[in-house]
């Protein structure tokens, strides 16, 4: 039996993220797929995702995957990443396609005329970089992580939450947006952990041995 | 407190080994590409950059080898550049394990590359690298800087900051600046055109060329602006740690992640 499925709909490379997933799980067994039912199968299941979101509910859909990835939404160890966070909200401003609506909310461009630190220089867009992570809630996932420990990012979209209770972490830039949810059996992040070395790695090998259940 | 200023290693792969050159010219070797970029992992490197200069095309799935060692090793973000020409390049080096790939002369000649990678696979994997040389303009009578391909041997009479702007709007995700003129030198970076370059795109730049000691990393960003540094020799041989060279940002004031 598979033990963690990694949801894989034709975008980009999800080589890193199984590969990280290989190295704090090296006994359990783990399968980059495309087929729906090794996703219903499996116990936990991880959605990677990178690129644009129109592509990548579009490539979801084509694969026959949104209605296992729904199902794994509800009822299993849920891990989002990039564009598997974004996917999670009703709508994004990327080509103002419809999320899978799961959680309420909305992905939006960073705002071009925001983007100026308090020393007034020019921030970048893509968001490109090791940015910290402050954590909101005490969560299994943060196990053995510091506040504010650094993590890789590269995105130009960020999600607005409707509910702020979900929010599990925020980072700066400028301004704070939500870099990490979590509800029940899910947890996503903006953020990517398979690139984020050992703060990553740890969030990666909590996620294998989280029981939603039991613990928050 | 807010994003860390990058520091990047730059590994020039040849035949499968880490080598040197000194302006694009004689190289010197640096080592197994699988063993320093372990080492740099652990020292803290933000990044890593590997640069296939592999000539001959019988040694070019090397590249694919050591990406795939490398990206089963050691979990920050990877770029890989050099001799990319089509798209399924770009698929190749990214199923081996890339994060990034850079494109350099195939931009020049068919900047529709970088929109079809981008397309495909999204802008945040697209690095264009520009290498760039200080000429006169006869006639305005003041210097510009001109984009070099085939590792810098052929003029392409394009302007660089004209070109950078080009790239961001075809949907490259950064670009990675080497200045021609330091390149090797241990001069440190040519500020005004890493400010010039920067300051005219919203892409965050990654600045090259030139590094000697440490206050060149600073300079690079706080003069140039440049949102990541590359260096090669201060790290290859042992002049620098990248710890040591994080410590010094952070004394500089630079926000960096230690």
């Amino acid at each position: 039996m598979t033990d963690i499925a990694v949801v894989d709909y034709g975008m980009g490379n999800l080589r890193s993220v199984s590969k990280a997933l290989e190295h704090v799980a090296p006994t359990a067994s783990i399968v980059v797929t495309s087929d729906p039912s090794v996703v219903q199968k499996a116990s936990r299941v991880v959605v990677p995702g990178q690129g644009a979101m129109p592509n990548c509910m579009r490539e979801l859909t084509g694969h026959g995957l949104k209605d296992a990835v729904l199902e794994a939404a509800k009822n299993k160890p849920f891990l989002g990443i990039c564009l598997g966070l974004q996917m999670l909200f009703d709508e994004s401003e990327e080509g103002n396609v419809k999320g899978l609506g799961v959680l309420p909310g909305k992905v939006r461009h960073f705002s071009h005329d925001a983007m100026i630190n308090s020393e007034r220089n020019k921030l970048k867009v893509p968001h490109m970089g090791w940015n910290q992570v402050h954590q909101t809630m005490q969560h299994s996932l943060w196990n053995g992580i510091a506040n504010d420990a650094r993590f890789y990012f590269v995105h130009s979209y960020y999600v607005e939450t409707v509910n702020s209770e979900i929010t599990a972490a925020y980072t700066l830039y400028p301004t704070p947006f939500t870099c990490a949810i979590a509800k029940d059996n899910i947890f996503a992040v903006q953020f990517h952990p398979e690139k984020s070395q050992i703060a990553g790695l740890t969030l990666l090998h909590n996620f294998t041995k989280w029981e939603p259940h039991s613990s928050r | 407190m807010g994003l860390a200023k990058r520091i990047i290693p730059c590994l020039d792969v040849n035949n499968g080994r880490v080598v040197k050159g000194v302006n694009f010219i004689s190289l010197r070797d640096a080592g197994d590409p699988v063993e320093i970029a372990r080492r740099y992992d652990e020292q803290g490197a933000d990044e890593l950059v590997f640069l296939d200069i592999t000539a001959s095309s019988d040694n070019r799935d090397l590249i694919l080898h050591i990406v795939e060692e490398v990206a089963a090793q050691v979990f920050i973000p990877l770029t890989v550049g050099g001799g990319v020409r089509k798209v399924d390049d770009v698929r190749r080096l990214l199923n081996a394990g890339a994060d990034k790939v850079s494109v350099n002369t195939s931009a020049v000649l068919n900047p529709q590359l970088v929109a079809d990678a981008a397309s495909h696979y999204g802008s945040q994997c697209i690095v264009v690298a520009i290498d760039a040389k200080q000429v006169m303009d006869d006639k305005h009578n003041s210097p510009r800087w001109e984009v070099f391909t085939h590792g810098g041997r052929n003029a392409t009479g394009l302007d660089a900051i004209e070109w950078a702007k080009k790239m961001q709007t075809l949907g490259a995700g950064e670009i990675l600046l080497t200045s021609m003129d330091r390149d090797g030198t241990r001069h440190g970076f040519d500020l005004a055109l890493t400010h010039a370059i920067s300051d005219a795109i919203d892409l965050p730049v990654i600045a090259s060329g030139g590094v000697g000691c440490l206050d060149h990393l600073v300079e690079g960003i706080l003069q140039g602006h440049a949102d990541a540094v590359l260096a090669a020799s201060i790290f290859h041989y042992g002049q620098h740690t990248i710890q040591e060279a994080k410590q010094y940002l952070a004394k500089h004031g630079i926000e960096v992640r230690l």
